[in-house]
């Protein structure tokens, strides 16, 4: 078994640079643990401490039964594919994927069964004795992967292993790693992974679990629906989901049948849903949040926000409108059709999707609509 | 844009190709004139070089004749001659001697040197900032300045009249130089490697053995090319060290037979000048390719 657990994790640059803030994880066996976050944000720091290229200034990595702050990275049952491959550009790619095997003392045999399997479930076996520079990047990316894979580690760890691919193989690759992953899992075999990425794409299509992180801290630690769904603040619910989730200052109030919320001179009359959802006591300044594809066209007579359109980009079956309501920016994504009716001389009306809608606390910026 | 292409008329395309060629006759000149130049000025610093061959092969009579330097009736006298030398010992003697000294040198020189230099670019130590001016100190200290002291260090350990004291501070990375050239191209090369090794189960050492060693190369034989010529050339040191003629270098052998001799023959010097040129060259022109891209590369690639 092979679970990872990273208790109060600190990392303290030169004595004074804090980049870590004390961090708990657990990682399930098997699991595909995505860490997420802006850069700076020390996720590749953490995962370097996994690793073992990084000394832990404080807490402790436990992988399996075994605290391994202190073992040499061979030592720790890890495997890592690096960003930029780090193939050894002098060995061929059958030397790159047998060297660990060949460190740890491996008889030849084994060695060669296990090169052929790998070039096999990865389709390198063309590729076996051509130096790295003779790859493309996919391919050498492919033969980083073989040499974690070769190794049959309990903890895969991979930092930004895609970022330097086109958007196309990117998106293979993506498949491939994640097939990969369920296959060693069907197989029995140790499969626990911590993925590292800035790209939310991948992280909301590869995650069993996403930890997203910000300044050397955990935001929130959920899969990818619930993240989407219900995000803890107003980091992670503008971090998670394309376009951004629109974050506006307003002012709340209790209205006659429940919530308003206002913006500038517009305000809009929200029902129960709301109302249940909230934190007893909250009101006044607040972080109002709705995602852009959460806005509807308002039925007429109903009670709306007029916006006026500053910008449309058509993307060809939807609309990106940026809008401003009451000084407000806000970006909206609409049905093309939709957005030809409704656009009155440059401006629309339409409302939030009520359940959609969240209020988060203007100060700590913690949601507090998820009751 | 396209258009006016496809109709430009016959007159524009001639005035265009007349303006081409002229634009290609004044290249060519100007081509010529510079290789021109070149030739003449690599001429200029290479004529004492190509005089000191050509003089090799001439009678001592003859060198003094005239300042041309094809020699009229070639003779290998001063080779045979030379080769004998005045003292009880053949010049094979004295580069035996020299290749004694060598060897060790460049080969302790290049280990010790990447070792150091290892050290200092991948690994954080109390102490390296100091250590590290230290070795930098070291290199704009003025030799001169250490010879007494290190004279009389090594007369205390009895290394006196050996080779010892000529290569053994090169075998302790004693060349600031070389440690500086290495460390700056060690820094050139992504660490992303070294972390890869060291995750598949790599000691430090193992790493730098392993993998770094075959990235440094072209560094390392630049290091080793220039222990090679700078020891080769090295005339103060055998000088104050080694003093029984048995165990001279090329350096101090070919300072003996002017030294020696009443009137010099300068034909035998001048010849075996040029047997001592050889080693270098032809260890520079094996290893041209790999001492330039160590050279440049420590600067450049990224």
């Amino acid at each position: 078994m092979a679970q990872l657990t990273i208790r109060n994790l600190e990392k303290v640059y030169s004595g004074t640079v804090k980049a870590l803030h004390g961090i708990n994880l657990d990682v399930k066996d098997g699991e595909f643990m995505v860490l997420v976050g802006p850069s700076g944000c020390a996720k590749s720091t953490t995962l370097r401490m996994i690793a073992g290229l990084e000394t832990v200034s404080g807490g402790h990595i436990t992988i399996g039964e075994r605290v391994v702050n202190n073992l040499p990275p061979g030592d720790r049952g890890i495997a890592m594919v690096f960003q930029n491959y780090a193939l050894y550009p002098h060995m061929k790619v059958r030397k790159n994927l047998s060297f660990g095997l060949k460190l740890a003392g491996e008889n030849k045999e084994e060695i060669a069964k296990r090169v052929a399997e790998v070039a096999e479930v990865l389709e390198i076996e063309p590729l076996l004795d051509r130096l790295p520079k003779q790859l493309s990047g996919g391919q050498a990316q492919r033969v980083a992967l073989g040499r974690a894979l070769i190794k049959k580690p309990e903890v895969f760890l991979f930092d930004e292993p895609l970022s330097n691919l086109d958007a196309k193989l990117r998106a293979s690759m993506r498949v491939r790693i994640t097939d990969l992953h369920r296959r060693l899992k069907e197989q029995g075999q140790s499969s626990t992974v911590v993925y590292v990425t800035h790209d939310q794409v991948e992280a909301m299509t590869m995650g069993d679990r996403i930890c997203v992180m910000k300044d050397g801290r955990i935001m929130q630690v959920d899969d990818p629906e619930t993240l989407y769904a219900r995000p803890a603040n107003a980091f992670v619910a503008g971090f998670i989901g394309m376009p951004e989730m629109n974050l506006v200052n307003a002012t709340l109030s209790q209205g006659e049948s429940g919530p308003v919320v206002t913006f500038g001179d517009q305000s809009i009359q929200f029902g129960d849903n709301l109302a249940g959802r909230l934190e007893a006591g909250t009101a006044g300044d607040v972080t109002f949040g709705v995602r852009p594809q959460h806005f509807r066209l308002a039925e007429a007579g109903e009670h709306a926000l007029v916006a006026k359109v500053s910008k449309a980009d058509f993307l060809g079956h939807e609309v990106d409108v940026h809008i401003s309501i009451g000084g407000q920016r806000f970006t909206i994504v609409l049905p093309v059709e939709d957005f030809r009716k409704a656009n009155v001389d440059g401006a629309i009306r339409i409302r939030p999707e009520e359940e959609r809608v969240f209020i988060f606390d203007r100060t700590s910026g913690l949601n507090v609509s998820l009751a | 844009m396209s258009d006016s292409i496809i109709h430009s008329d016959d007159k524009a395309i001639e005035e265009a190709e007349r303006y081409l060629a002229a634009q290609k006759r004044r290249e060519n000149i100007s081509l010529a004139i510079r290789y021109t130049i070149l030739t003449i000025v690599g001429l200029i610093m290479l004529y004492p070089l190509i005089w000191l061959v050509g003089a090799s092969f001439m009678t001592n009579e003859e060198i003094f004749g005239g300042v041309g330097f094809m020699p009229t009736n070639p003779v290998m006298d001063g080779y045979a001659e030379g080769w004998q030398t005045s003292t009880p010992y053949t010049f094979g003697r004295f580069f035996w001697n020299t290749f004694l000294i060598i060897a060790p040198k460049t080969i302790c020189t290049v280990i010790s040197c990447t070792v150091v230099a290892y050290g200092f670019a991948r690994f954080d130590f109390p102490g390296k900032k100091i250590l590290f001016a230290a070795v930098i100190g070291t290199l704009l200290l003025p030799n001169v300045v250490t010879r007494i002291p290190q004279y009389m260090l090594f007369n205390e350990l009895g290394w006196l009249d050996s080779y010892l004291p000529l290569w053994v501070p090169s075998a302790f990375a004693g060349d600031a130089f070389f440690v500086f050239l290495l460390l700056q191209f060690l820094r050139s090369i992504p660490r992303d490697m070294e972390e890869a090794a060291r995750v598949d189960g790599a000691t430090s050492f193992q790493a730098l053995i392993y993998v770094v060693v075959p990235m440094l190369v072209p560094a390392m034989i630049s290091v080793g090319l220039f222990q090679f010529m700078w020891t080769m050339d090295d005339f103060l040191g055998p000088l104050i060290y080694i003093s029984s003629v048995e165990k001279f270098p090329v350096s101090l052998a070919l300072k003996l037979s002017i030294d020696t001799a009443e009137s010099f023959e300068w034909n035998r010097i001048l010849a075996m000048s040029v047997l001592t040129l050889l080693p270098s060259l032809l260890v520079f022109f094996m290893s041209q390719k790999y001492f330039v891209e160590g050279i440049s590369a420590g600067g450049v690639k990224g």
